[in-house]
């Protein structure tokens, strides 16, 4: 039976037991207002219970110094639990620089889920323990949530756009995944599983099975298919910018504002080319919208992303950087 | 059984008779009347759809209900009892018979319109039953797009539609209450001799007026996208899916407010009168119901902290979130301060709002943990949330609607109802709405997601105990309504003011003439004044 009623979740991320260390003060707080509250009722209410109809108690208008009391301190308190919380929040909105990335999409009702070097997932991700992840997930058609309570996070799957959500897991094991947002008939069979392995187990892992094609490769592929390098030459030379070096540069666009080339800049120049053209280029790209698919997309970013990992690239890249100062 | 006296003095009930003296009434008393028959028709309803998801969730196999049906269930569940119980039940019912009452008028400033604020409640009402009985709809009472403009094959319109008329409804009684308080309080009831109910109407008023419109304004906007496919919330036409949540959130936490501040107009009426005291700390009281009113509009954010909305915007909404809490916390402190060196009476309004005030401190309190930003990207669209949001929901406002009920009921009907059952059902209600959602807490921060048809074996125990709960729950509030109506004939006869309470609305019979009072009050005393009843003073404590 002690199973079967658990009390509190377990902890299997580094953020985790922050969490649960915050979930501990609210509920130190809220038990000792509880407390009061209910005992001072408890107690004025049988210690002034009425005895005879006629009573008439003394008349007590308020008093200031006691609504100052307890406005104020109750204030601070909430301010602590602001600050307490913020801070999780931002140190979860900020993943680290080497965090391994990984991609997810949600569709009505599954994940798939895509390893850098190709592998492809359903319902399951499998990780190592104490790497720090990123997942860049997207929707192929309604709002979905990737929700880990083992991991104490979630966040919103958001067809149109990116969201992301990284996390360190701490212990081997399974744990479960679940869609947290309510996106139709089988919701609720929108589950999978956290598979959080030791490295050594991870490297067969990955290892196991054919080789299958990264996913960089799977968008080279793509980028040739859908003729992009038609126009997207590497030296330039094509009537559309180069993507070589592109990823993480911030770009000047021909309306005078200046982006940086993340993930959501690329994916949206795909789909919608003409609103953000790159200055001293013809707004020429017809729109990819349709034509390709979620997955699709994110094996052309990777492509994309890869492209400006080539060691020559980074050092061009630095060497523009440095003649700028 | 009805005595020769009451056969024989005309009061708002024996004026006149027949279905159109109803239907076509002007009388606040009556519409109010009107209001009570129709939210209790709805609270039922939803109780019905509430009954079976418990049921489903017994197992967690799914084996009661199929998906779509359950789907089905939660979404019209929320429907009935936010937008067609909660909303309009206490203003609409006792607010409407007694804001007038209160402030010594004869009616509401606009009595037509009051009555054509009833026949919306009762045409959205229409639409949306139709939509339930034609096959339901699957959105979730929060209608997110892309689901509700794209996906969902369900009557997601016609409901939209009832939800739509129906706030013209809840539009047109806050604009009737708002000109009431302004232009027809009695001579001598200034603004800081209101009773702390009309304060607090006043304020859901406020809400009401301008936060209804925009709800209006995003369901025109969803019927835009689904029925004509003009691209709003949907990518792939071009629409931003999270804009909806914003523009829904926007009225819907308001609404929240337009719940429970009434509630907590009728909790300082009732603690006040049980106690013999002036509520301790009038003013604060009546002011905080006024700075959660505009508060309440700037805290919409906090719906959204997994949403894809910035980081900073979540910081901003989850700071200002707390602003909102002290208003609240200031209320339970008062209302606890006035019961020190009180006259406590146990009459079954009191027990009751002990009974509020408990579960809206719990309610409240978790309210601090799901604000609080870390906390809550673990908890949201988890049961923790759904079991938050039953607390300051049911907990507060029910309770407070049936001590409100109870506290008027002798003015409205001229009968008593049978203490003792009363009484038990306040403690019912009580340990049974425990028993249903204290469980949620964990099931929550164990992760069970809302919405699940079908769930993990781990979570059933806590799920089977919240279903032994909404049984003992679902006894609680089927006893008032059995012995209500059955005091209606039996119950004992109720004399002007029972409670030896100081309003206005107890200076006149049970039940009222039909135009409240037979000579117009003027006030010269504070709301609170018990001298003024209790003729022999006698000291306690």
């Amino acid at each position: 039976m002690g199973s079967k009623l658990p009390l509190f979740p377990e902890q299997a991320s580094s953020i985790a037991p922050d969490v649960d260390h915050l979930t501990l003060f609210l509920l130190a707080v809220a038990i000792f207002f509880t407390v009061l509250i209910f005992s001072s009722i408890f107690y004025f209410a049988i210690r002034y219970r009425r005895r005879s109809d006629r009573e008439l108690p003394h008349v007590q208008h308020g008093g200031m110094a006691l609504e100052i009391i307890w406005s104020v301190i109750p204030f601070g308190i909430t301010m602590v639990m602001f600050t307490w919380g913020a801070r999780l929040y931002y140190e979860e909105s900020r993943p680290p620089d080497n965090a391994l990335p990984i991609y997810v999409v949600g569709k009505q009702w599954m994940w798939k889920i895509e390893h850098m070097e190709g592998q492809r997932e359903i319902n399951e991700l499998h990780i190592p323990v104490g790497r720090a992840v990123k997942l860049t997930m997207a929707s192929e058609d309604v709002i979905h949530s990737f929700f880990v309570p083992a991991f104490r996070l979630k966040s919103d799957v958001v067809p149109g756009k990116y969201s992301t959500l990284w996390f360190t897991a701490t212990k081997p094991g399974k744990y479960h995944l679940f869609c947290a947002e309510y996106c139709g008939t089988r919701h609720s069979g929108m589950i999978g599983w956290i598979y959080v392995m030791e490295p050594q187990d991870y490297e067969n892992w990955l290892n196991g099975g054919p080789p299958p094609a990264t996913l960089a490769q799977g968008g080279e592929r793509l980028f040739n298919s859908l003729a992009c390098s038609n126009c997207h030459k590497p030296d330039g030379t094509g009537r559309c910018p180069s993507l070589v070096g592109l990823y993480g540069k911030t770009v000047q666009l021909a309306s005078g504002n200046k982006v940086v080339a993340d993930e959501d800049y690329i994916r949206e120049s795909i789909l919608q080319p003409s609103a953000k053209v790159v200055a001293g280029y013809p707004p020429v790209m017809p729109t990819y919208q349709g034509q390709v698919n979620e997955d699709g997309i994110l094996q052309l970013v990777e492509y994309v992303k890869s492209l400006g990992d080539k060691p020559e690239d980074k050092k061009r890249a630095a060497g523009t950087l440095g003649e700028q100062h | 059984m009805i005595t020769a006296a009451v056969q024989e003095r005309e009061h708002y009930l024996n004026q006149s008779y027949g279905i159109k003296s109803w239907l076509l009434t002007k009388d606040h008393k009556r519409i109010g009347l009107l209001y009570l028959f129709t939210v209790t028709l709805f609270f039922f309803l939803g109780g019905a759809f509430a009954t079976m998801i418990r049921i489903e969730l017994l197992t967690p196999t799914g084996n009661f209900v199929s998906s779509e049906t359950y789907n089905k269930l939660f979404t019209m569940h929320g429907v009935a009892m936010v937008f067609f119980f909660l909303i309009p039940s206490i203003p609409a019912t006792l607010g409407n018979f007694f804001l007038p009452m209160m402030i010594g008028a004869r009616d509401l400033a606009f009595p037509r319109i009051n009555l054509l604020s009833w026949y919306l409640l009762v045409i959205g009402g229409a639409f949306s039953l139709f939509a339930m009985l034609a096959g339901g709809v699957d959105t979730g009472w929060t209608f997110y797009t892309p689901y509700s403009t794209t996906y969902s094959n369900t009557w997601v319109i016609a409901t939209a539609l009832g939800i739509f008329i129906a706030g013209f409804s809840s539009i047109l009684t806050g604009l009737n209450f708002i000109v009431t308080v302004h232009r027809m309080r009695a001579p001598g009831m200034t603004w800081m001799r209101m009773p702390l109910f009309v304060w607090s109407t006043y304020a859901t008023s406020l809400i009401q007026v301008l936060g209804t419109p925009v709800l209006a304004v995003t369901i025109v906007l969803l019927f835009c996208e689904r029925v004509f496919h003009i691209g709003i919330f949907d990518p792939n036409l071009g629409g931003d899916p999270v804009l909806f949540q914003h523009l829904f959130w926007f009225y819907s936490h308001p609404a929240v407010y337009i719940m429970v501040l009434p509630a907590m107009g009728i909790i300082s009426e009732v603690v006040s009168v049980f106690s013999r005291k002036p509520p301790f700390g009038y003013i604060f009281i009546a002011y905080a119901s006024m700075a959660i009113a505009v508060l309440g509009f700037l805290v919409w954010g906090h719906h959204l902290f997994v949403a894809t909305q910035s980081v900073y915007a979540g910081l901003v909404f989850s700071f200002l979130s707390y602003f909102v809490a002290i208003p609240s916390a200031i209320k339970v402190f008062n209302w606890t301060a006035t019961l020190y060196k009180g006259s406590i009476s146990f009459a079954t309004p009191m027990l009751y709002a002990f009974g509020f005030i408990g579960l809206f401190t719990i309610g409240g309190l978790t309210g601090l943990f799901v604000a609080a930003l870390g906390f809550d990207v673990h908890v949201t669209d988890t049961y923790f949330v759904v079991a938050h949001f039953h607390y300051i929901m049911v907990g507060g406002t029910i309770m407070a609607y049936l001590a409100g009920l109870h506290y008027w009921w002798p003015k409205m009907t001229g009968r008593m109802y049978p203490e003792g059952w009363a009484r038990l059902s306040a403690l019912v209600i009580f340990l049974g709405f425990n028993l249903t959602f204290f469980p949620q807490f964990i099931l929550g921060y164990l992760g069970m997601p809302r919405r699940y048809h079908v769930y993990p074996d781990e979570f059933q125990v806590l799920h089977v105990l919240s279903t032994a709960g909404a049984s003992v729950l679902a006894v609680g509030y089927l006893m008032p309504m059995i012995y209500f109506v059955w005091s209606l004939r039996y119950g004992k006869i109720a004399g002007a003011n029972p409670w030896g309470a100081t309003g206005l609305e107890w200076k006149t019979a049970s039940p009222p003439p039909l135009h409240n009072f037979d000579e117009m009050p003027v006030v010269t005393h504070e709301a609170y004044d018990y001298s003024t009843v209790i003729g022999e003073e006698v000291q306690v404590g």
